[in-house]
């Protein structure tokens, strides 16, 4: 069958058959970085046009319509534009660490591309610890937002980061949580073990509802820790003007503003994975006709269809709610969130050692 | 290389900026250019963390000597640049001075002109009300209601524009009635507009009254106790959130209010989330008169006979209405000349601002956004 | 200084009675929540609602009300003739100083003198459109028209002369 497995294992064999091990391994890599920083403008223009289309629906507006079909190529226009633009560094900023802070926000961003699983065995590295390497370096983000706001020497920015970085930490916990409560179930941290446990039906339909509680504390989470409206106070424009990147312009400012895009297609990816299945076809345990027909769908469609679905709520929570205030927000993330998910936590425990779920 | 934490320090020890001297306060100036303040109003503000110590509204970036200019025009001529003080409600600026004017004059205004300002006065207390409410939520974060509102805006100022001429800046009223009789399509586009209202309102309960973040944002902050809201001399919704009867409609009838049936909007709480409940349900009270007028709209002329010349008798002359932001007091000092020998305005938004410093002490600098969206400032109108 | 602050804690989280209120509170942020979605899933699904109007594209069919006031501007008849008898009302009228009329006086055909209008200069620039010059007008000799893509490179081109080169006053304006 076509797929990018196929792909894949067909170029590893004629790699492997051409070069020595060691040159395979290094185009392999050349290729994979190729592929990613590929997949990381593609999403940034798919996701930026997508947000700007939702909006404009949700707002009474028609959206941008004017370069390209029904204005689908606004957003490599406006890229263009970000490119040619002025990359201004302030006079009082901290010139290194001003212009480092993006990059981190990119690679921060890259590195998490690593354990996805983007179709039926098609993973860049499928390590043992996946959820775990997850949490772990999506929690870096904070740092890059931390460096661009001290270093642009404004104080809009530094309260931004400030804002953000208590943001980030606080709700980094229940969003741990309630990934924990998926690796309860599976006994795996390993992303392809997750997905294949989910075989005979996603863990948001086998889970009960304690797994609902998980992944909707976990959307919460995410939403927060991407800096996403109704959580966007590091971004604040009506009180912080732009926040931590008030001092920022041209493609600086393009990479935060792609680094955005990315993380929230990455958390939701996760999250596709976590309680949807990942690329796992929808299967209701043992109808096996009903399988069959949804194991013809690609396996990447059913991927990027989830992870899609996952990004667009949360464009809709983005343009319909207000702004939290700072101390809502750590309010609702100590009182509310994490209590919910400690208890859930220990439900879903119990639930996995008694084997209730399906 | 350790600039940032330099500034703060030599900021907070320069009183002239607003600094009290402590170290550890944090001065940021919002505005002149911020996308909060929607204007050229410039906020110094003190804080402490992401507590607000002290707010330090600086004035003067719009100033346009509007006063001024006014002494240098006629009767006739100076009524159309109070349309831009409070752009707004225009119109309503416009039926002060004329009041004002006539009331020098003494000539009996025909019933008819009486109506139609009366329901224009409405019309536009609405689209600014719509306007505010959009932009509120906006404040707060939330963008998609602020094309709502826009949405129903429109109709209003597409009556406007129709009967008026102009969407925003009408100068529809002269001296002795209006310019114009209304246009013939001016009943069945209002009838349209309002069941288009009433088919739209509870989206606004929807989207945002009922929501629950935004009731958190507004609820218990930004308190104005009734004395102090009488001491700053706020007045309209300000003011009557805190529950100070304060309505010129009511307590000096103008034209035919006191004809008509509407009740003072008062609230108790004195909060954001007061005043904000206020003017949504003012919108609801301007419907009201609307549907009492529409179709008693009497025949007649639309303008009293005035001299081609206006000529104020010596003597000084005041006139107030309700704007969409409160009070607005028009002060005409006349020589007996054709033009006015001296001009106050006394605006709504300069007293309802001063009370910020007060009300924003002690809240978080989210709040202070939300704070001053209820306030519902109008720079121009601060500045004149 | 930071003694005067007085202290109004905001307690954002209502008081909730115990768990009973504690679960309500959750459920009744979360309902209000999900009612706004819905809302805005409404217009994302119904296109119908959108109210933009398209503005260059839709110039040919743009309805202006005939009473929008965009520039004032002298009708001429098809002989080539105005109602303006160059009383200078409406100079007066103004505000702003932007209508200068620039009268001569021309020699009638029975051999009288009478004024008239070689000029009225009219400076959009300075136009506010505030109406009062048409209705000062005694022989509704100005009128607004409609136009207001005034835009232009040179402001020379914005202060313009009402009245056609060659035109005179029509038969029977006084
Ligand atoms: S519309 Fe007003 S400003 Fe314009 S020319 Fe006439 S009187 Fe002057
Ligand atoms: S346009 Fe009218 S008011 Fe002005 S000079 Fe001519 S006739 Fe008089």
């Amino acid at each position: 069958m076509w797929s990018f497995s196929h792909i894949a294992n067909e170029m590893h064999e004629w790699l492997s058959k051409t070069f020595n091990p060691t040159l395979t391994l290094i185009i392999e890599m050349v290729i994979a970085g190729v592929a990613v920083i590929g997949l990381f403008a593609g999403l940034g223009l798919v996701l930026v046009i997508m947000e700007r289309k939702v909006s404009a629906w949700m707002q009474i507006r028609l959206g941008p319509n004017r370069v390209g079909p029904k204005g689908m190529l606004q957003s490599l226009a406006d890229t263009v534009k970000l490119l040619v633009k002025e990359g201004l560094t302030p006079d009082g900023a901290d010139k290194f660490l001003f212009n480092l802070a993006p990059f981190i926000a990119m690679i921060v961003a890259m590195l998490l591309m690593a354990p996805i699983a983007f179709a039926r065995d098609f993973q860049l590295w499928d390590m043992n610890i996946g959820v775990l390497y997850v949490s772990a370096v999506s929690s870096i983000m904070v740092i890059s937002i931390l460096i661009a706001g001290w270093s642009s020497n404004n104080k809009y920015s530094l309260m931004g980061a400030m804002r953000s970085g208590a943001q980030i930490v606080s709700y980094e916990l229940s969003a741990g949580l309630s990934v924990l409560a998926i690796v309860v179930l599976t006994g795996s941290l390993q992303v392809s073990d997750i997905i294949q446990s989910q075989k005979d039906g996603w863990w948001i339909f086998k889970g009960h509802i304690p797994v609902i509680i998980a992944f909707v504390t976990f959307i919460i989470a995410v939403t927060a820790e991407t800096n996403r409206a109704p959580f966007d106070l590091a971004e604040a424009e009506s009180e912080l003007t732009a926040g931590f990147h008030t001092e920022y312009s041209g493609m600086k400012f393009a990479l935060f503003f792609l680094a955005e895009y990315v993380n929230v297609f990455i958390v939701c990816a996760i999250g596709a994975t976590l309680f949807l299945g990942g690329w796992m076809p929808f299967h209701i345990g043992n109808w096996t006709d009903f399988n069959h027909v949804m194991d013809y769908i690609p396996s990447s469609i059913w991927f990027f269809g989830k992870t899609f679905f996952l990004i667009f709520v949360i464009m809709w929570f983005r343009w319909t709610f207000p702004r939290l205030r700072i101390d809502q927000l750590l309010n609702l993330e100590w009182k509310y969130l994490l209590p919910i998910s400690m208890i859930n936590l220990v439900v879903v425990t119990a639930m996995a050692i008694l084997k209730w779920h399906f | 290389m350790y600039r940032q934490t330099e500034i703060i320090n030599d900021a907070s020890q320069n009183p002239s900026l607003g600094g009290s001297g402590e170290t550890g306060d944090l001065i940021i100036n919002v505005g002149p250019q911020h996308p909060a303040t929607h204007g050229v109003l410039h906020l110094v503000i003190t804080l402490n963390g992401e507590t607000i110590k002290k707010v330090e509204p600086h004035l003067g970036f719009i100033h346009r000597s509007i006063e001024k200019m006014c002494e240098s025009l006629s009767y006739r001529q100076f009524i159309y640049v109070t349309s831009r003080m409070d752009y707004l409600s225009s119109h309503i600026n416009n039926h002060a001075c004329a009041l004002c004017v006539e009331k020098g004059l003494q000539v009996e205004i025909p019933p008819r002109a009486q109506v139609i300002r009366v329901l224009m006065d409405e019309l536009t207390r609405i689209a600014s009300h719509e306007l505010w409410w959009g932009a509120m939520a906006m404040d707060l974060g939330a963008f998609t209601p602020f094309f709502h509102a826009f949405r129903e805006r429109e109709s209003i100022n597409d009556i406007m524009e129709e009967t008026c001429g102009a969407r925003l800046t009408m100068n529809y009223i002269v001296p002795g009635g209006v310019m114009q009789d209304l246009h013939p399509n001016f009943q069945n586009k209002v009838k349209a507009f309002m069941q288009l209202y009433k088919r739209k309102i509870h989206e606004y309960d929807e989207l945002v009254t009922g929501n629950i973040i935004f009731q958190n944002r507004m609820k218990n902050i930004g308190y104005l106790s009734p004395e102090d809201a009488i001491s700053y001399g706020c007045s309209g919704p300000t003011a009557r959130g805190s529950g100070v009867s304060c309505d010129i409609r009511k307590i000096y009838p103008y034209e035919i209010y006191d004809k008509l049936e509407f009740d003072e909007v008062l609230e108790t709480a004195g909060d954001s989330f007061a005043r904000y409940m206020i003017r949504i349900r003012e919108m609801q009270q301007s419907i009201r008169i609307i549907e009492q007028l529409i179709d008693n709209i009497p025949e007649g002329d639309f303008q009293a006979k005035t001299k081609a010349v206006l000529k104020l008798p010596k003597g000084d002359f005041y006139s107030r209405v309700e704007t969409a932001r409160g009070e607005l007091g028009v002060y005409i000092v006349s020589e007996g000349g054709t033009t006015p020998y001296r001009i106050k305005f006394r605006s709504p938004g300069f007293s309802n601002l001063s009370v910020l410093d007060h009300i924003a002490r002690g809240s978080k600098l989210g709040d202070l956004v939300a704070m001053m969206g209820t306030l519902d400032l109008v720079i121009p109108d601060i500045d004149r | 200084m930071s003694k005067e602050i007085n202290h109004k804690e905001p307690s954002s989280i209502p008081p909730s009675g115990g768990w009973g209120g504690y679960i309500k509170d959750v459920y009744r942020g979360v309902k209000s929540l999900l009612v706004g979605m819905k809302r805005t899933m409404y217009y994302f699904t119904h296109h119908k609602e959108i109210i933009t109007q398209q503005y260059p594209d839709n110039r040919e069919t743009l309805d202006l009300p005939d009473r929008f006031k965009g520039e004032v501007v002298m009708p001429h008849d098809e002989k080539n003739e105005h109602r303006c008898t160059g009383c200078q009302a409406c100079e007066l009228a103004c505000p702003n100083g932007t209508i200068k009329v620039i009268t001569q006086s021309v020699i009638l055909a029975d051999g009288r003198k009478k004024k008239a209008i070689d000029k009225l200069v009219y400076h959009l620039e300075l136009c506010t459109m505030c109406n009062l010059c048409i209705v000062a007008c005694p022989s509704d000799a100005i009128v607004m028209a409609q136009t207001f893509e005034h835009s232009v490179f040179d402001r020379n081109e914005l202060t313009k002369i009402l009245n056609n080169p060659g035109s005179k006053i029509m038969e029977g304006v006084e």
